[in-house]
């Protein structure tokens, strides 16, 4: 088990390891994405080293016992981005990584978006946008009844945060005093039709999130470093939740796909999937992707 | 079973009950929550507020919030009741529902009050006439639409033996208290139930939620013209409790259907669905008819929309034609 009681300063080795565990997430999600053939890469990329971060060293979890009760709980609000959540499940240890290859086949635990009954490690479902900052919130709530100890992370796209839904998540958090919430933002600035300046501006995405009373602070989300100090200074935020917006690059780590809105939601093809894994230092596994 | 006297029976509207057994059921289990979206008052969950405060939970005009809350605290093990308006639960917040709730088969308790014409004078923006097909359509959904105060309480209290979400349909007025010690003294509700009030070999009228009441009475009055007219509360919609419509089907082989909702995708749409599978017979729907509310009192709804016994009355002799 992880907890977030470790040491305060983390040598550059473990955070070496970090990094490296972010880098085989990445090479998870492209060759599971290429063999469903379908699924949004993109946005999954742009998250690896939050999920790294999170799964390998913040959370309290026993992937032996997801039910144990006092978990940390992660909802994956931006549910489109579930091959990066499978592949840090799975590399974790909750399931076999051979059934990453199943995602989004009939009969997958691996449904095309999260779902809490069909896939160990997942405490929500989600999917459909805007959805999943309320359900985080449930869950704190939760945990301050039961006057648990353990803590809940949220992931938000930004083009998400267009939806109403998330502001009245918003307010409500404050207004309850969720400080056992931390909500992190995977600031790409891209949406599907284009940039999320374009399409329906987010900004200022620090100020509002202040005003709607929450502690704020912005971290490169490519930095482990500097996610895993935001990280365990939001746990220390008391009387309020705590947002950290992560400035990313959609597609993160492929030179092709990175800042490109058209990998959004298309998987690589075997050649794509090919040059991809040589740029993340991994050729000797081009061969298990597309089938 | 005995003569109900409909206009001496004690008044109760549903919601007052569902205050009152969300407090017992509070108190008695530790994992009971509640939830309203500004509208305690008129829910009658502020009363479970003033017993329990903390376990209640006022989101704010925040429909949506209000239902992701819920789930994530059914997420880690609570049991939420989230009540508000019918239209508002249903509607504004359907696709939350269907998302966080329903596909996840979580325990949450979606109660809306208000529901159908008889909210009165608010008019067509606050009465719920599609709620009901909103919830048949999901998936894992149990749809209740209890007719007086008793079988209320029972169906709160059974609802936490459901393991999934369920929708309770409450009104806002006072209905008659027909299941109460002065009418007939049943008290076993439970999702998939029914409760047979009178059987009758000529035409069935099987109804649920406020029409109960006016189906009782458009059976007496078909009963006093020689008719013999069975009634079926049938205030779980889903699931439905198939042997009892099949057996009132098969006994009188026509069958009325009557609710305070659209004709389309509620009570009779879930009757006429599945006696079209397994026994057809002539369903004759009394219900809005593809329309919208309006205005008024509540009593002047029912009349103007022809939700009266008066109005079954007449649906017993097109459904006896249609036998024939």
């Amino acid at each position: 088990m992880t907890g977030n009681h470790g040491p305060a300063v983390l040598g550059e080795r473990r955070i070496a390891e970090i990094a490296e565990i972010a880098r085989q997430i990445r090479i998870e999600i492209l060759k599971m994405t290429a063999a469903a053939g379908s699924g949004h890469p993109g946005g999954s990329l742009s998250a690896a080293e939050i999920l790294a971060c999170l799964y390998f060293e913040i959370m309290g979890l026993d992937p032996a016992n997801p039910a144990w009760p006092d978990r940390d709980r992660f909802v994956l609000s931006k549910g489109h981005a579930a091959p990066v959540l499978y592949a840090a499940l799975a590399l974790r240890g909750y399931f076999p990584r051979e059934w990453l290859a199943t995602l989004r086949q009939l009969g997958s635990p691996l449904q095309g978006h999260p779902h809490m009954r069909s896939t160990p490690g997942v405490e929500v479902s989600t999917g459909s946008l805007g959805q999943g900052l309320s359900m985080a919130c449930g869950l704190a709530l939760a945990a301050k009844l039961d006057k648990a100890r353990w803590r809940t992370y949220c992931l938000l796209g930004d083009g998400e945060s267009q939806e109403g839904q998330v502001w009245e998540a918003a307010a409500a958090a404050a207004h309850f005093g969720l400080d056992n919430l931390t909500a992190l933002l995977d600031y790409n600035g891209l949406q599907i039709d284009g940039s999320c300046a374009d399409v329906m501006g987010i900004e200022p995405v620090q100020e509002r999130w202040s005003a709607f009373g929450w502690q704020v602070c912005e971290v490169d989300g490519h930095s482990v470093s500097e996610l895993l100090t935001a990280l365990r200074a939001a746990s220390l935020v008391r009387g309020r939740p705590a947002l950290i917006v992560c400035r990313t690059i959609k597609g993160k780590g492929v030179s092709f796909m990175e800042d490109q809105a058209g990998w959004h939601g298309k998987a690589p093809s075997a050649a794509e999937l090919a040059r991809a894994l040589v740029e993340l230092d991994a050729p000797e596994v081009s061969g298990g992707g597309a089938a | 079973m005995k003569r109900l006297d409909l206009a001496r029976l004690p008044s109760e509207a549903t919601r007052d009950a569902y205050g009152q057994e969300l407090v017992a059921i509070g108190r008695a289990d530790p994992r009971v929550v509640a939830l309203d979206a500004d509208l305690s008052g008129s829910t009658k969950s502020s009363v479970f507020a003033k017993a329990c405060p903390e376990r209640f939970f006022n989101v704010g005009i925040a429909e949506q919030n209000l239902v992701g809350l819920a789930a994530g605290l059914a997420a880690a093990g609570k049991i939420p009741f989230a009540s508000t308006f019918a239209i508002f639960i249903t509607g504004r917040a359907f696709e939350q529902v269907r998302q966080s709730v329903a596909y996840p088969n979580l325990p949450v308790k979606l109660v809306g009050s208000h529901a159908g014409v008889t909210v009165g004078p608010d008019g067509a923006s606050h009465q719920a006439i599609e709620d009901l097909a909103l919830m048949r359509a999901v998936p894992n959904m149990t749809v209740l639409a209890p007719a007086d105060g008793v079988a209320t309480r029972a169906l709160v209290r059974s609802a936490l033996d459901v393991p999934g979400p369920v929708y309770l349909r409450l009104g806002r007025s006072g209905v008659p208290s027909i299941y109460g010690p002065e009418g007939l003294d049943v008290t076993s509700f439970a999702a998939g139930g029914s409760q047979t009030i009178l059987e009758g070999t000529d035409v069935t009228i099987i109804a649920c939620g406020v029409m109960v009441a006016e189906a009782i009475a458009a059976a007496y009055l078909a009963l006093d013209d020689g008719l013999s007219v069975g009634v079926l509360d049938c205030y779980s919609l889903k699931p439905l409790d198939g042997p009892t419509v099949l057996a009132a089907a098969r006994r009188s082989g026509a069958i009325v259907t009557a609710e305070e909702h659209s004709v389309i995708g509620g009570l009779g749409g879930a009757i006429a669905e599945f006696l079209a599978e397994t026994n057809p017979v002539p369903v004759v729907r009394i219900g809005l008819r593809d329309t919208f509310g309006q205005s008024g009192g509540p009593a002047e709804l029912l009349e103007h929309y022809e939700l009266r016994a008066k109005h079954i009355r007449a649906a017993l002799d097109r459904a006896l034609e249609l036998k024939a």
